[in-house]
């Protein structure tokens, strides 16, 4: 019984540490309609980030995260402003493969400065423990991915729900058209969530050093795991992430744990089973 | 003017097409023997490719997940063999008819969705026929690859030797008459409409075009070309490996038919030439500056030629005419 709470319970970590990566991408494929190979990555720019200043550099592991947050947003922000902004119009194909080039792109350039293998931090003390709950001992590294994710959920569903800025993202969601047409600078918006919603990424690919190791392929790895949560919890819609991130997570976990022969292919079964049902995904509004 | 005319018109022989042919055919054979095996590998390529543009140059589905119809082939054929049935051509036929049936049956998912569903279950299916391809280990030989398999000689006659002589002019001939049926179909009424569906579905609908239906036929039929292709390799190169159902081949197709630019069957076999010939040249470089410049080479087409190559070229021939 503990043991399977164990499992569980690190399956929603992980799951957790799935939806801090694919949340942005959500988002800004809503919004925008840009199918966003290269969200991977950024990930994978935030993973970097957080290697050298703690490998390199000394820092505490705690205080480069967030600088993977803002460097990868900055980034992000400026690959908008100069490349990705001329690829809106040009048709989901030439996206599809303008991010995957980039994505080689990235890969080759990361193996260029930190080399092909793959690379951990050292975490401190408070986070590579267990910590016994009742009955069961778990990482204290999971306890601590998941508090980060559900504090960072909270605060971008309260961004998303209670500010202006939240109120004029949702509003071009649902309707670009409109949106524009009430003078809403779709584009600006548009910019500023793809640079927040990639920083997201860039946090969640420094937490991810410690589960799935960080080397230039980075990008591609998780890339397919963030396209299921998207595709399956559907477009904009966090909850939708939540619970596909959830799901996936613990689908992966346990049935590596339980069923590792069957454990992939029942993944992905289940991802075209559902797609083919509901196109949209769970929630999703478009 | 009168459409099956203009029909006519468009498929007209142009002379570019008279001299390539025989320039593929004899350039392999006397003047680079010893790439004989790459242009067969760039043969069956550039067929694969040609079965991608026909659902995504023509009917406007993308796929990120085609190499599954070339490595059912693959297998089917491979299999075939294997288990003591060598005969290239019949093993061709099987392969298409398996590879065929798996396009149609997949073809009633695609047709239902858009966007990013349908790039993700294009990805899914092509993930899950690799996990299923590699949890069937006992008979599909798993990561090691499917071996025992022992191709017959051509109609009796050519054996398929170390040199690739059969191998190639094998290839070249199905690609050949394969490209020969497939621009038949895209200058026939039917790939016209085709494209008309890529362009707007819903004045096709309005027009009484069967959308479904059409787009169903063209994805089934390209599926048979892929599994064509995949039976192919399996039989020149006497093994099948799960990479050849894998994304990255898939990937890599769609790099391939994008350079060398959509719609025009040529891009497609002219795309597969300059991949294959750029990463055989470049296999001494390490493979991370290859995708490198890959990648680059992939975002400055989409950017400055959203065409492609030939698109551009047919560009800058058309402004040469207006001078």
């Amino acid at each position: 019984m503990s043991q399977l709470f164990a499992v569980l319970f690190d399956g929603f970590a992980y799951g957790m540490l799935l939806f801090l990566l694919s949340v942005g991408l959500s988002v800004t494929l809503g919004l925008m309609n840009f199918t966003n190979l290269a969200h991977g990555a950024f990930a994978m720019v935030g993973g970097y980030v957080t290697y050298s200043l703690v490998e390199l550099a000394g820092w505490p592991f705690l205080a480069t995260l967030p600088f993977a947050f803002l460097i990868t947003a900055i980034i992000a922000a400026a690959f908008e402003r100069f490349l990705f902004r001329r690829i809106y119009e040009a048709g989901e194909l030439n996206q599809v493969l303008f991010t995957i080039g980039l994505v080689f792109a990235a890969s080759a350039v990361a193996a260029y400065f930190f080399g092909t293998v793959h690379h951990s931090v050292d975490l401190p003390a408070y986070l590579t423990g267990f910590i016994e709950v009742g009955s069961v001992k778990l990482p204290a590294y999971r306890i601590f991915l998941v508090v980060v994710a559900l504090v960072v959920t909270a605060i971008v569903v309260a961004g998303l729900e209670y500010t202006r800025f939240g109120a004029m993202v949702r509003a071009s969601v649902d309707n670009q058209k409109v949106a524009r047409g009430l003078g809403l600078n779709v584009n600006r918006i548009f910019a500023l969530t793809f640079a927040l919603g990639s920083g997201l990424a860039g946090l969640g690919g420094a937490l991810a050093i410690d589960i799935l190791s960080l080397d230039p392929s980075f990008g591609f790895h998780i890339l397919v795991l963030v396209l299921i949560v998207v595709a399956v919890g559907g477009l904009g819609s966090i909850w939708g992430s939540f619970l596909a991130a959830a799901c996936l997570g613990i689908f992966d976990v346990a049935g590596k744990y339980f069923i590792p022969e069957l454990g992939a292919f029942l993944i992905y079964l289940f991802m075209v089973a559902l797609l083919f049902i509901k196109p949209r995904g769970l929630f999703g509004r478009r | 003017m009168d459409p099956h005319l203009w029909l006519k018109r468009k498929g007209r022989i142009s002379p570019y097409e008279v001299v390539f042919w025989p320039i593929v055919l004899v350039l392999p054979f006397w003047l680079f023997p010893t790439y004989l095996s790459l242009s067969s590998q760039i043969a069956i390529t550039a067929l694969f490719c040609i079965s991608l543009d026909l659902i995504l140059g023509y009917a406007g589905i993308i796929s990120l997940g085609h190499a599954a119809f070339f490595g059912i082939g693959a297998y089917a054929a491979g299999l075939l063999s294997a288990h003591g049935w060598g005969e290239p051509l019949s093993g061709l036929a099987f392969a298409a008819v398996v590879a065929a049936f798996a396009g149609w049956i997949v073809s009633f998912m695609i047709v239902r969705v858009q966007h990013l569903a349908l790039l993700m279950i294009t990805l899914g299916l092509g993930f899950l026929l690799v996990e299923l391809a590699n949890s069937l280990g006992s008979f599909t030989g798993g990561a090691d690859g499917l071996q025992g398999i022992d191709t017959w000689k051509l109609l009796g006659v050519w054996k398929f030797s170390f040199w690739g002589k059969t191998a190639y002019a094998y290839s070249l001939a199905v690609l050949f008459i394969l490209f020969l049926v497939c621009r038949r179909i895209v200058r026939s009424p039917f790939g016209l409409t085709l494209e008309a569906i890529r362009e707007n579905p819903d004045r096709t609908t309005a027009l009484g075009a069967p959308n479904r239906a059409h787009l169903q036929k063209i994805f089934t039929l390209s599926a048979g070309i892929a599994g064509i292709a995949g039976a192919l390799l399996a039989q020149t190169t006497e093994t099948v490996s799960l990479e050849s159902l894998g994304f990255q081949r898939s990937a890599e197709i769609a790099i391939m038919l994008i350079l060398g630019g959509t719609g025009r069957l040529y891009g497609a076999i002219l795309g597969a030439i300059i991949f294959m010939v750029a990463r055989d040249q470049l296999a001494g470089m390490n493979p991370q500056y290859w995708y490198f410049w890959i990648g680059l080479l992939l975002m400055i087409v989409v950017l400055f030629m959203p065409r492609g190559i030939l698109g551009g070229l047919e560009r800058l021939a058309a402004l040469g005419r207006r001078r």
